[in-house]
């Protein structure tokens, strides 16, 4: 080792500087998106996502002859399924393993040792993940509108914004859920094993538990629009289709109802049951992360 | 610089830190030694505030519970083991911390210098050797200049010659004014380094001194570590105190500090209590400087 000093100038006591809350989970984010856009999953997820996206949009166009805003629907059809399947995994997954997996390898309490306080280390790494997403569906979403804008001759832009803003805030409500999970558990296998299992509860179980409550309970129909309502993917479905001016009529009598009763109320109630998963999940795990005893 | 005041912490039923008091002054410097499971590293987490414990813990001030980061802040913290992303690049992990910190950039590679570790910036952490990765922990432990130093047991992993480093170094921020406090299984780091030493025992301070108390002796120390079977530990490490040795256990056998003429007096004293000691090995590389009265 070299020179004696440790600085020149030395701080002392009271002139050591302290990072404002903005600018430590600026860094946080900064540094997890960093991360996550270099690692694996990131990779494998874009790619996947995009083949997937490239591949449903090319079939919905292929052998039907139709071009324009019209092929532009059928596509979206076909993309709000394979989002609704593809686009909470990646989301939970990312999530579950972002603080467990420090806690695992043992570097929670060296960043927690720094002048940071829990929540800057939370949103940070939240909103560097958030982004990486984003980033992941944007590449996606942009492929496919080249493939759509290749083969149907054009892209109706609204719509298709539309869809890749409401794609966005069911990865961050899913997001949100990853990372509540992450809190709560001590290893990253186990918070994988959470996330897999509320992937699976929301994809199926609530779909199937949704269609047999109905049956067995009897439910009326405004009952089974709330409950359908409070899924997040379920709102997400309704509000894209919603909002591309399409009539809930496909969803059947439960759609039809909403869009009855409900009108233009509909896409408002919609996006706030998505941002409450993207918000409440979010501010939970901030307060468990935050009261929680030790590391 | 430091004031702890009843400091506990439980995990569950077992009271891992309790009611631990003491202050510290700044330019001092402290050692708290004990066995494995002592409560050291608990009551190092504590002072950071990374954990949530009863009592109180206030840096330069600044309560750790109220005012986290502003107490963090005056801390430049070194693990027992360094806790970066195996990936990341020795440059770009600096660069992180100083920004974190709110230092410049110029800053983070004199620190690095300061180590010792100019050139190495492209190197990968999981590339760097035990004594590499501990002057990168120090490294960013003086990014921001920080009035105390805090270090769980910093040369555990390292051999003679990065033990030497690292003590040469803080024996320099010593020097320079920094407080340091610093967990230890060495008696030759605590009588270079510390003002003063909180024996911990089973979760409580159990003698605030000083090390020439501590190792009562003007004459050149060794330490023997003694392996005996588990169950007789605990009562061969009372007969050894009873007998005036410096004695700790650490989960690899018994070490005792004995003068160099007189290594065979604890297995003497063990002997008469029929407590059996399997094999001893006398640890070569601990040089304990003489104490200085």
């Amino acid at each position: 080792m070299s020179s004696v000093a440790t600085n020149s100038t030395p701080l002392g006591i009271g002139r050591v500087p302290v990072p404002s809350r903005l600018s430590g989970t600026v860094r946080f984010a900064q540094r997890e998106f960093r991360d996550a856009i270099a690692s694996k999953w990131f990779l494998l997820y874009t790619i996947a996502f995009t083949v997937l996206a490239v591949g449903v949009s090319f079939l919905s166009l292929s052998g039907v002859g139709s071009h324009g805003f019209a092929g532009f629907g059928r596509t979206t059809a076909g993309l709000l399924n394979l989002i609704m399947l593809v686009v909470p995994l990646m989301a939970l997954t990312a999530g579950a393993g972002t603080i467990a997996g420090e806690r695992e390898r043992g570097t929670l309490l060296y960043l927690l040792a720094q002048p940071v306080s829990r929540t800057q280390v939370l949103f940070g790494k939240y909103i560097g993940l958030a982004a990486s997403l984003v980033c992941s569906l944007c590449i996606g979403f942009g492929v496919s509108a080249g493939v759509l804008a290749w083969r149907a001759g054009g892209v109706g832009v609204g719509a298709f914004a539309m869809l890749v803003a409401f794609t966005a805030l069911l990865a961050l409500a899913m997001l949100s859920v990853g990372v509540l999970i992450s809190v709560v558990s001590r290893r990253t296998t186990v918070a994988t094993g959470l996330a897999m299992f509320a992937w699976l509860a929301l994809v199926f179980v609530s779909d199937l538990g949704l269609m047999a409550s109905s049956i067995v309970f009897k439910l009326r129909v405004q009952e089974i629009f709330a409950l359908a309502a409070i899924n997040p993917l379920q709102s997400f479905k309704m509000a894209v289709i919603v909002n591309m001016n399409a009539s809930l009529d496909v969803l059947g009598p439960v759609g039809a109802y909403a869009s009855h009763i409900l009108g233009a109320g509909l896409p408002w109630i919609l996006t706030a049951s998505l941002t409450a998963w993207a918000v409440l999940p979010l501010g939970l795990a901030a307060l468990l992360f935050a009261r929680r005893g030790s590391v | 610089m430091i004031r702890a005041q009843s400091v506990t912490k439980r995990f569950g039923r077992v009271e891992a830190v309790s009611g631990v008091s003491f202050d510290l002054e700044q330019g001092r410097s402290i050692a708290l030694w004990g066995s494995n499971g002592a409560g050291k590293t608990t009551l190092i987490r504590c002072l950071l505030g990374v954990i949530r414990f009863k009592g109180r813990v206030e840096i330069g001030g600044a309560s750790v519970r109220r005012r986290g980061r502003h107490a963090r802040a005056m801390i430049g913290y070194v693990p027992q083991e360094l806790a970066f992303h195996d990936d990341a690049r020795l440059g770009a992990a600096m660069l992180f911390f100083a920004r974190l910190r709110g230092v410049s950039r110029t800053r983070a590679a004199e620190s690095l210098a300061v180590v010792g570790l100019s050139g190495h910036e492209r190197k990968r952490v999981r590339d760097l050797s035990g004594g590499m990765k501990q002057r990168l922990a120090l490294a960013v432990a003086l990014l921001s200049d920080p009035p105390l130093i805090i270090l769980d047991e910093p040369t555990s992993n390292l051999d003679a010659a990065g033990r030497g480093e690292v003590v040469e170094t803080l024996q320099r921020l010593r020097q320079a004014g920094k407080t340091l406090l610093f967990a230890s299984h060495r008696p030759d780091e605590v009588i270079s380094l510390a003002d003063r030493v909180l024996v911990m025992e089973r979760g409580e301070v159990v003698r605030d001194t000083t090390p020439v108390d501590l190792w009562p002796t003007e004459k050149p120390v060794q330490v023997v570590r003694l392996y005996l079977t588990m169950a007789s530990e605990s009562a061969a490490a009372a007969v050894l105190r009873e007998a005036g040795h410096a004695v700790h256990l650490n989960g690899h056998g018994l070490c005792v500090a004995v003068p160099r003429d007189r290594k065979a007096e604890p297995i003497a004293a063990l002997a008469r209590q029929e407590i059996e000691v399997r094999d001893i090995e006398v640890l070569d590389d601990v040089e304990i400087p003489e104490v200085k009265r």
